[in-house]
């Protein structure tokens, strides 16, 4: 549009011919109407719609205490552990900064673990949201190797170590693994160089990838509009007169003011982590990152964050017996999709993979099957839109089947975060097992419990106020 | 993982008795209390950085304590370091590692690693024994190499067995002492006829030292004290701006939880 035939800008008082004179060049009223102003989102939000504003609002925590952090913080294995201690003690309010950081990132992982169980709560991966879903996916593996790579820059014990075992993992890898894993930490054990590329993808690499995607994520979002605690669109009745949703509310001013007072919740539950419990009993800090990091003495009990516990719990549960129930589970699934699928070609396709897979399991270490399931565990996520065969959205209208296998699984997931923190027994180990085994098969049996599963009918319009 | 169970299965034997570990004592502490800091302070220059550093602590830090700089340089610094430098030893790592076989700990942030209860209960658990080349063993840390620096002041302990029948009596007993305590559990085997399966392991004064037992206690405690605080010197101006945040965030909370229903409040 020629910068002459846009209206002036109004209302915005001695401001309008500054704002008027930005909007003949820039598309800022439109931008403005669109996402924020004359953006509706459905006005039945409830508890749970908190937490993706929420994390995004991490993100800037994170972000700027991770500038003022770098400020001080020295990348180098001899200086590391001691610049840390230098910001708690000696920089001018350090200390806090650090805390909100560390804290943070415990938060973010809350924040979007909870932002995920919305999501899988209410169906919000289901069409016409499958790629916001796909985009908030890689977000969350972002987050995971940016708290990977961040894990490592205290340079403590743990941080050594867990970083240690972690790149150790792709050394199982067939073939390629080894020089893979050197590959990785820049030498033969994680030293100096790791630190340094860890470093750089902490606080560069990782974060515009996050940046990015987050901006993906809202563009998404915004293209298909909000779903909701009922699972109906919105955007199905609308006024006749106005075009607008009959159930919308703008997202400025209605949202922006309740997410202000959602953030006030957050701060104050944050800020008495920060200022009473920062080490949160060794969950957020742990103890034994106290010490510097040593690479000729291995601790032992060596444990991730609280975070990664429950997919390292997966990692562990992984044994040679555990093989024979793996392999139950692969001809089951198999006998599975060829019994349900029509076409010939998928069902040699299946049981190819399915011998291919077994063959796999007999010839090749079960530790390398362990790190795949525990890849697997945090990818499987991506493939909820499709897994999810049910009529209904939300779990309001879903049936018992799906209700009884939702919380099955965060049962297990809590119970295999907690195991993953402990040190290994037989009946922990049999524990992690189980709490496996129901993790998969809460996404591999969807199919065909959320199809069987007696649903109740999805109103017309959004029921509560 | 393989190998870790073949060693477990191969060392399954040799634990013939089951052990459980240490009791910790709760250490009586205190981060206002700037009397017991400042006689921690004092111990710790004294006895500790004999050969542990403090290498992330600055002298100057020890200001916070309520010292002038004087007192500091007269008192607590005996090398020719300035009250900006840190806490640092004369001992190399090199040196350390030949001496001792591994270098002593910094223990600038070792509170937060070990936590105030065990260093209060390891400082007070050094107990005499011949097998070991310092000829000094501890009841929370087995086999320690560092020898019992304080013992002129806690006077020698011994390791002392009592046997029970039962655990209750036999943690009746251990809950009576005012020093470390474990149980030791032996097989109906090994017990023999009088079926006394439940060994205390305590310690006990042999000869004394220069300071009561209690005294060697405050002694240890405001150590302890100090090693806490040293770990993270900002604590207690954490906890004290952390109301003023709380109170401040319960304001906002009010004001915007106010702001959100009265835009909502036309919201059907």
């Amino acid at each position: 549009m020629a910068a002459a035939e846009k209206q002036p800008v109004t209302g915005a008082g001695p401001l309008n011919g500054l704002l008027t004179w930005v909007d003949q060049r820039f598309p800022l009223v439109s931008t403005w109407k669109e996402h924020m102003s004359e953006y509706y989102a459905p006005k039945n939000f409830n508890f749970w719609y908190y937490f993706g504003s929420l994390a995004l609002f991490v993100l800037v925590i994170q972000i700027v205490t991770g500038i003022f952090l770098t400020m001080n913080y020295k990348p180098d294995a001899a200086q590391a552990f001691a610049s840390v201690e230098y910001i708690m003690r000696e920089v001018p309010w350090g200390w806090w900064i650090r805390y909100m950081h560390s804290t943070g990132a415990s938060f973010f992982f809350i924040c979007v673990y909870l932002h995920m169980f919305r999501g899988m709560l209410y169906g919000s991966y289901r069409k016409p949201r499958e790629l916001l879903w796909v985009f908030g996916m890689l977000i969350f593996l972002c987050l995971m190797a940016e708290a990977f790579f961040g894990y490592l820059l205290p340079w403590g014990q743990m941080s050594y170590w867990g970083a240690q075992v972690i790149v150790n993992l792709f050394d199982a890898i067939p073939i390629i693994g080894p020089d893979l894993a050197i590959w990785i930490r820049g030498d033969y054990v994680v030293s100096d160089a790791t630190l340094n590329r860890f470093f750089a993808y902490h606080v560069i690499a990782v974060p515009l990838a996050l940046l990015a995607l987050v901006g993906a994520h809202l563009l998404a979002l915004h293209e298909v509009g909000s779903s909701n605690p009922d699972g109906v669109e919105i955007g199905k009745k609308k006024d006749p007169k106005t075009g607008i949703p009959l159930d919308g509310v703008a997202m400025h001013p209605y949202y922006t003011v309740k997410d202000t007072f959602g953030v006030m919740v957050f701060l104050l539950v944050f800020s008495i982590v920060v200022f009473f419990a920062p080490e949160m009993g060794g969950y957020f800090l742990e103890h034994n990152n106290f010490i510097p990091a040593d690479p000729l003495k291995t601790p032992q009990h060596i444990a991730p964050v609280w975070y990664f516990t429950p997919y390292y719990s997966i990692l562990r549960a992984v044994t040679e017996e555990f093989m024979w129930v793996l392999a139950a589970g692969v001809i089951g699934m198999a006998g599975l999709i060829i019994w349900s699928v029509e076409r010939a070609a998928i069902k040699v396709a299946v049981a190819a993979a399915a011998l291919v897979l077994l063959g796999g399991f007999y010839a090749l270490d079960p530790k390398v099957w362990g790190v795949a399931l525990m890849g697997l565990s945090t990818m499987i996520f991506f493939l909820l839109p499709w897994l999810d065969r049910s009529p209904v959205k939300s779990i309001r209208y879903k049936g018992p089947i799906t209700k009884a296998a939702l919380a099955l699984f965060v049962i297990a997931f809590i119970v295999l975060g907690y195991l993953g923190t402990e040190t290994v027994t037989e009946g922990r180990t049999l524990a992690a097992q189980i709490g496996t085994a129901v993790y998969f098969l809460f996404f591999f049996l969807m199919p065909w419990y959320s199809r069987i599963d007696p649903c109740l009918p999805e109103p017309e319009r959004v029921t509560s106020k | 993982m393989k190998a870790f169970i073949a060693i477990l299965a191969l060392a399954a034997p040799l634990a013939f008795a089951a052990e459980d570990s240490v009791r910790l004592d709760h250490a009586p502490i205190d981060p206002r209390d700037v009397a017991s800091l400042q006689a921690g302070a004092r111990s710790f220059v004294n006895y500790c950085m004999n050969c542990h550093s403090a290498g992330m602590m600055r002298y100057q830090k020890l200001l916070d304590l309520g010292l002038s700089e004087q007192q500091v340089k007269d008192n607590l610094i005996f090398t020719g370091d300035k009250i900006g430098e840190l806490m640092n030893v004369g001992m190399t790592r090199k040196d350390a590692r030949e001496w001792f076989g591994t270098p002593p700990p910094d223990l600038s942030v070792i509170a937060r690693v070990r936590g105030a209860d065990w260093l209060y209960t390891y400082l007070r658990s050094y107990y005499r024994d011949p097998e070991s080349p310092t000829g000094w063993n501890n009841m929370v840390f087995e086999r320690v190499v560092m020898p019992h620096v304080l013992w002129t002041l806690s006077g020698q302990q011994v390791q002392v067995e009592r046997k029970f029948r039962n655990r209750d009596q036999a943690e009746a007993a251990g809950r009576l002492q005012r020093s470390a305590w474990k149980i030791d559990v032996l097989t109906p085997d090994q017990a023999g006829k009088d079926g006394e399966r439940y060994i205390l392991k305590t310690i006990g004064t042999a000869t004394p030292g220069s300071l009561s037992q209690i005294d060697y206690d405050i002694l240890v405690r405001d150590l302890v004290n100090f090693m806490t605080w040293m770990a993270e010197p900002n604590q207690l101006v954490r906890k004290q701006i952390g109301y003023a945040v709380i109170l401040v965030l319960l304001v906002l909370l009010v004001l915007s939880y106010l702001l959100y229903k009265e835009f909502w409040k036309d919201v059907h």
